[in-house]
């Protein structure tokens, strides 16, 4: 079974580093899905095409431009995400959190996510650790333990060896998650509160409550 | 079927002259406006309710008792009356009274407001919503339908022995309506007791529109009040017209740019293909609520969002008057064409509740239960209707 991942990348210009670390990444994660045997497809949302429609949706009261809403179905019907920010002012930037901030609640419901940001300096290191991390805890995402930093020094020189391996740690970490099998075998694990199922939100929900249900859960 | 005009009562300062209408002036020109409805020969006039600042209507049965003190004809209704924050027995008795007063001339519309804090500054909890919404009404119907009520919930003190006066009138409630945007448990709540259902209209695309519709409707079959397509619909909608588009457009641009909810956000031209919103010839508007009816169903009630960001009244009484004459009329003539029989033209008024008689389901709290009990042949007491289950299987 093929497995498909969408790598969200926020870098403004063209080319930019934000997008050469996603595409580094991207590529590690492909050769790693396929080392073990699967096939992987990769869609990358630019996040700067979307800054238009981002911005309509929000002075809209939420109501999503087509793009949004594709945008929205493609992560979460995705086996993984890798998310990678320019670190903007100490933490990720204002268009990478304007479309996590339209995502449903349930969007990456146990979604493997694969965390990166690119700074100037390696002085943002922790924003992995202080922003992005407990923002896609919130969510209910599961980030692999490895977060990819890469400051401008670490495309070249002596530290550019250490990057790969960084990415390669990472990558390897993410590719078994998206290649595991979900669930437990069945019958053998009894979950005491089922796992919350994804959803993108764009469209309602079929299966409604029954009413007599609602109204005898308040006891009438 | 049946047109009117809804407003939010939102007090916004003319972007053109930067001029801001006082508190007073606002509640006039409301009045006016509903006033110019029945003029024109419009159906319906709505209001919101409200609680905080730029908003007036706070107290909508005193603005439509005194409004209907002055119409004939017109219906008088809400948009909306908040379930969630209000105590029930508080809006039994007002609309009871107002339906006295107005001759039943009023339904109403449940909703659950549009800004967090109402819920805390009424000490409500807005975690709660969805259950405060469906706990009250579920009170409110049998205040409206039993004459001594033993009551115990989970958010209101308990009753004991209590009576809400007066009674409505002719003993038969006034109709209500549910609206919500993106809220399918009240979708299933219109439908589970029949009553009827309202998307606003105005901030969604139509699709998204279409899909609530589309669950109430089926679950109004479900619940066997009629087919699906006999469910009771009400939309929203929102228009603006002149003599040209261009013309119309270059009138209201500055109002829409600068509009509370949507201005400084997407171009007039993207909200118009985004959403209902039609800014353009009367010929326009015509076509683009015909097709509402393609995108929902054929439906019974449509009501326009006219005076808002800011619009003075006088321009809103035009535009009312262009409606009433000039659109309305080919609405009325067309929507009816293309009705197939089964489908009531109109939504339940009290007349057609009064004429249904004491028996009709309109009379019973829930009336999906004894439907429900009947269609799967489960006695339910006394009062089961043995013959009735044996024809039905």
């Amino acid at each position: 079974m093929s497995r498909r991942i969408v790598v969200l990348t926020a870098g403004l210009s063209r080319p930019s580093s934000t997008r050469l670390l996603a595409d580094q990444i991207a590529e590690a994660v492909t050769a790693q899905v396929t080392a073990r045997g699967e096939g992987l497809e990769v869609e990358v949302i630019e996040l700067r095409e979307l800054a238009h429609d981002l911005a309509t949706t929000m002075t809209t009261g939420g109501m999503p431009t087509p793009a949004v809403t594709a945008a929205r179905d493609l992560v979460s019907s995705a086996d993984g995400l890798i998310a990678v920010t320019p670190v903007f002012t100490a933490s990720f930037s204002g268009l990478f959190k304007m479309f996590i901030d339209v995502l449903d609640t349930d969007a990456l419901n146990g979604m493997p996510v694969l965390i990166a940001a690119t700074a100037g300096t390696a002085r943002h290191q922790l924003v992995l650790d202080h922003a992005l991390r407990p923002l896609f805890s919130y969510l209910r995402a599961v980030v692999v333990p490895t977060g990819v930093f890469a400051a401008t020094e670490d495309f070249g020189g002596g530290g550019s060896a250490e990057l790969g391996r960084r990415v390669a740690r990472a990558a390897s970490e993410l590719a078994a998650l998206v290649v595991a099998e979900t669930g437990a075998v069945g019958g053998f694990v009894q979950d005491l509160e089922p796992a919350r199922r994804r959803s993108s939100g764009t469209t309602l929900e079929e299966d409604v409550t029954d009413f007599e249900d609602l109204l005898s859960g308040l006891g009438q | 079927m049946q047109f009117g005009v809804f407003s939010v009562g939102d007090v916004t300062t003319d972007p053109t002259t930067g001029r801001t209408p006082s508190e007073g002036e606002r509640i006039e020109a409301m009045t006016r406006i509903a006033l110019k409805a029945e003029e024109v020969g419009l159906d319906v006039f709505a209001t919101g309710e409200h609680h905080n600042p730029p908003f007036v209507p706070s107290a909508p049965t005193t603005h439509l008792a005194y409004i209907a003190a002055q119409t004939e004809r017109l219906i008088l209704s809400t948009s909306t009356t908040l379930i969630t924050t209000t105590d029930p027995v508080r809006i039994a008795e007002d609309y009871a009274f107002l339906q006295h007063l107005a001759k039943g001339r009023t339904d109403l519309m449940m909703g659950r407001g549009n800004t967090g804090p109402v819920y805390p500054w009424f000490g409500k909890d807005i975690r709660q919503g969805i259950p405060l919404a469906i706990e009250n009404y579920h009170l409110l119907r049998r205040l409206w339908r039993e004459d001594v009520v033993d009551w115990e919930g989970k958010f209101r003190t308990p009753l004991r022995g209590f009576t809400s006066t007066p009674r409505p009138l002719d003993d038969t409630p006034p109709f209500v309506w549910h609206g919500s945007i993106r809220s399918t448990e009240i979708a299933e709540q219109a439908a589970y007791y029949g009553d009827g259902f309202f998307h606003n209209n105005i901030f969604w695309n139509i699709e998204h529109t279409a899909q609530m519709v589309k669950l109430y409707r089926r679950r109004f079959e479900h619940y066997h009040h009629g087919s699906a397509d006999q469910a009771i619909v009400g939309l929203g909608g929102q228009v603006f017209m002149a003599g040209t588009e261009a013309e119309a457009k270059r009138v209201f641009r500055p109002y829409f740019d600068n509009a509370p909810v949507y201005g400084h956000g997407p171009s007039l031209e993207e909200f118009t293909r985004a959403t209902p919103l039609t800014v353009g010839t009367p010929e326009m508007v015509i076509e683009r609520t015909l097709g509402f009816a393609d995108a929902v169903g054929d439906y019974q009630r449509q009501l326009f969002l006219m005076d808002h960001a800011g619009l003075p009244v006088e321009t809103v009484l035009e535009q009312i008057e262009i409606l009433g004459t000039e659109v309305v009329p080919v609405l009325r003539k067309e929507f009816e064409a293309r009705r197939p029989a089964h489908v009531p033209s109109d939504p339940p008024t009290h007349a057609s509740l009064v004429a249904a008689g004491p028996e009709g389901k309109h009379h019973l709290v829930a009336p999906a239960r004894q439907a429900t009990a009947a269609a799967s042949g489960i006695t339910t007491g006394t009062t089961t209707d043995t013959t009735n289950v044996t024809t039905r299987s």
